[in-house]
């Protein structure tokens, strides 16, 4: 069965698809196909989640390393399963157990997994695969200047949605004649109005007052101008939200301009790429943004920017910040919100001081320092931990 | 691309002064080429769009002819009209003359400050195809398709045009930016074509980013880049990007390169039409364009000196106009360069 019928016969499978409870669990239903709310998937074995870990390439093992280390120090309720996926082998079994896993599990946690360009086009991204495979449509970073990170703006506070598996990353190119490629970019109604839903939603959630939508339909007229109309569909029945639009190259301008202006911002895959990798610049770089894949049935969190770091990796000098508050969003999705804002404080608390920044703010800290410096927080304020 | 070699004869250019505050800007350049003395002759043209034989829109035949012979033009805001019926005039001239390259230089100006300082480097942006081909079709109701479009030919003279500009402009390299990962076949196409045409010029630096990666560090650490080459949906964003750096396209200069050795440079600023006709409209844009044009003609003196007392200008703060943060007004800002100008001489 294609990966393609097996998500189009989902919906109407779904009772068989859900995980079969354990004897003498009492295992609450679910999988709802109702888009407003989604109920993490309960805990199992004794209280203890378990969690995909795809370690990745680049810098991406070392900090899976580091978040374990420091679950298993805060004595954290989550077993991480490891999958590890090779980006030098052609065949998509890899990938494809790393799917199996996340679906098992609901959750996962991953490091970016490496592309190699120069290889035929019908090897796939695998992030690219995982995205579109498990449907997860939603990529939400939420870009805030943080005290002790020095940058050229201050008072950032945007949360970039980004439509996640349809738009100019369709992956559907072909070559007509020798020298002429067609690359396809896809905007349907359906999903845009899934994002945009989503995007308002996660306003009125978080309280925030003003929803923008990056486009360009001035010049992809039925395209993005799709993707407007039903952002402004969705507006209307968000009244205390402020909706407008902006133009993307008006948006970059604005944002090295002013950022300060921009509260939620929500496009589709290729201008979220681009506005929210500036986001995260101006906040102090890749390696602070944590970022999160959220689909109706599955989430996934990473680094906000998706980079694999090879040139820096296995030095110690990486920034672990965003892996680690990639790991606070995972736990607040597991409802262990107490974890959460324990590990997120420590987290704030090492990055004020200046003399533990890694390399990429300025500093010369190396990643094990800054993990030790959080555990020495959490130990000074927090309940019960672990040292082995 | 054929640079013009200027003896002492005077050349023509082609002025389009735009519309809304494009007279005033144009006659302020023009006010200041003469005060610097410069070898040029201004052949004012307008571009409004008629339906030509066939009914098909075509810029007036007049302003064709005056740009063939000239090869060389200078082109104030141009309104796009809503409801007019016809496309935009920017389209229209880009696909009447072929310019295929855009050519954004973004330099940090000296007294405008902004967050990023030392900015320097140059966006040269594919302009006829990728995403902006105009190829779109709704398949079923709810379901668009946009076509972008990538083809060796394009992609093989804007490289070639990058590495040629980074050589006669000495800059020291050269980065192609895509998205290769995701669009296999078509940044493929564009960067192989990249890599074959560095082949020929050793002397210049490649490299290759990816575009999420150079919009992360450009916001970071504007300072290691230098020449930027990619398709047409990037490079809209980034030139525009890059223009935030240094201060808005109030102050950008632009530059299209066709083919036949024709060149258009422009400012790139809306018509402003809530103060046209007032005399507070800022010229440094159009001005820093005409100074590129000055280059693009081998007149490296005078350009050198009219940009110069420009930048003495805003860097003095004593006369600048409302968007510069001052109170002066177009007219004074202009004689304020001309004297400049003629002290330099």
């Amino acid at each position: 069965m294609t990966t393609r019928s097996v998500r189009a016969l989902s919906g109407a499978l779904k009772p068989l698809f859900s995980p079969r409870s354990p004897q003498g669990y009492v295992v609450a239903v679910c999988h709802q196909t109702h888009k407003s709310t989604y109920t993490a998937p309960p805990a199992r074995y004794g209280g203890r989640h378990t969690v995909t870990l795809i370690p990745g390439d680049g810098i991406g093992p070392e900090l899976a390393k580091h978040v374990c280390e420091l679950f298993r120090f805060c004595c954290v309720p989550v077993d991480f399963e490891v999958v590890n996926v090779d980006s030098t082998e052609t065949s998509e079994d890899d990938i494809n157990n790393a799917i199996m896993a996340i679906r098992r599990n609901g959750v996962a946690l991953k490091g970016n997994i490496e592309t190699n360009h120069n290889l035929p086009p019908s090897y796939k991204s695998r992030n690219s695969l995982l995205r579109t495979t498990l449907d997860l449509y939603a990529s939400v970073m939420h870009c805030q200047s943080l005290p002790g990170v020095r940058t050229q703006h201050r008072n950032i506070d945007i949360i970039t949605i980004r439509e996640n598996t349809e738009g100019e990353y369709s992956s559907l190119e072909h070559e007509n004649v020798p020298g002429v490629v067609e690359s396809l970019k896809i905007i349907t109604r359906t999903k845009s109005l899934r994002i945009a839903d989503y995007a308002f939603r996660t306003a009125r959630e978080k309280g925030r007052r003003r929803v923008t939508a990056v486009h360009k339909a001035n010049i992809m007229k039925l395209g993005d101008g799709l993707f407007l109309e039903c952002c402004k569909e969705v507006a209307s029945g968000y009244p205390e939200i402020t909706f407008d639009s902006m133009i993307v190259d008006n948006t970059t301008m604005q944002l090295v301009s002013r950022p300060q202006q921009f509260d939620v911002m929500v496009m589709p895959n290729l201008y979220g790429n681009v506005v929210s990798n500036v986001c995260a610049g101006l906040v102090g770089g890749p390696g602070l943004v944590p970022g999160a894949n959220y689909g109706e049935n599955y989430a996934v969190f990473e680094t906000g920017t998706r980079n694999t770091g090879k040139s820096i990796a296995n030095r110690n000098t990486a920034n672990p910040t965003a892996m680690l508050l990639a790991s606070c969003l995972l736990l607040d999705h597991l409802k262990l919100h107490g974890y959460a804002s324990m590990i997120r404080k420590a987290i704030l608390s090492t990055i004020t001081d200046s003399r533990l920044h890694t390399a990429d703010l300025g500093g010369k800290g190396s990643t094990s320092e800054m993990v030790q410096s959080i555990m020495d927080a959490i130990q000074s304020t927090g309940p019960r931990t672990q040292r082995h | 691309v054929a640079k013009m070699v200027v003896l002492t004869n005077v050349k023509t250019v082609t002025m389009i002064p735009g519309d809304g505050i494009g007279p005033e800007i144009s006659a302020a350049v023009m006010k200041i080429f003469e005060a610097a003395k410069a070898p040029i002759t201004w052949e004012e043209r307008n571009v409004t769009a008629i339906k030509g034989p066939g009914g098909r829109w075509m810029i007036p035949p007049d302003a064709k002819e005056s740009m063939d012979r000239s090869k060389i033009g200078l082109k104030g805001p141009l309104k796009t009209p809503i409801a007019a019926g016809h496309p935009s005039m920017n389209l229209l001239l880009r696909k009447t003359f072929d310019l295929y390259a855009n050519v954004r230089p973004c330099v940090s100006i000296e007294g405008y400050k902004t967050p990023y300082t030392d900015v320097n480097l140059v966006t040269i942006r594919e302009n006829t195809e990728g995403e902006y081909s105009g190829i779109e079709h709704m398949i079923v109701d709810g379901v668009v398709q946009s076509i972008k479009l990538i083809t060796e030919n394009a992609s093989r003279r804007i490289a070639e045009y990058a590495f040629e500009y980074a050589r006669n402009n000495k800059r020291t390299s050269v980065t192609a930016v895509h998205k290769a990962n995701i669009m296999r076949m078509s940044d493929g196409l564009f960067l192989r074509k990249c890599r074959e045409v560095a082949e020929n010029y050793k002397d210049i630096k490649f490299t290759e980013m990816y575009l999420d990666t150079v919009c992360l560090n450009m916001v970071q650490d504007p300072t290691q880049f230098d020449v930027l080459v990619m398709p047409n949906l990037y490079g809209d964003i980034l030139s525009d990007l890059c223009a935030g750096l240094i201060g808005g396209l109030g102050v950008t200069p632009s530059g299209n390169i066709g083919a036949n050795g024709v060149a258009i440079f422009e400012s790139v600023h809306g018509t402003a039409p809530d103060i046209a006709g007032m005399d507070l409209a800022n010229p440094t844009a159009l001005l820093l364009s005409a100074v590129m044009m000055l280059h693009h003609m081998g007149l490296h003196d005078h350009a050198d000196k009219i940009q110069t007392a420009c930048f003495d200008t805003i860097r003095d703060k004593k006369v600048l106009t409302k968007d510069l943060g001052g109170s002066a007004k177009c007219s004074e800002f202009t004689a304020e360069i001309c004297r400049r100008v003629q002290d330099l001489d």
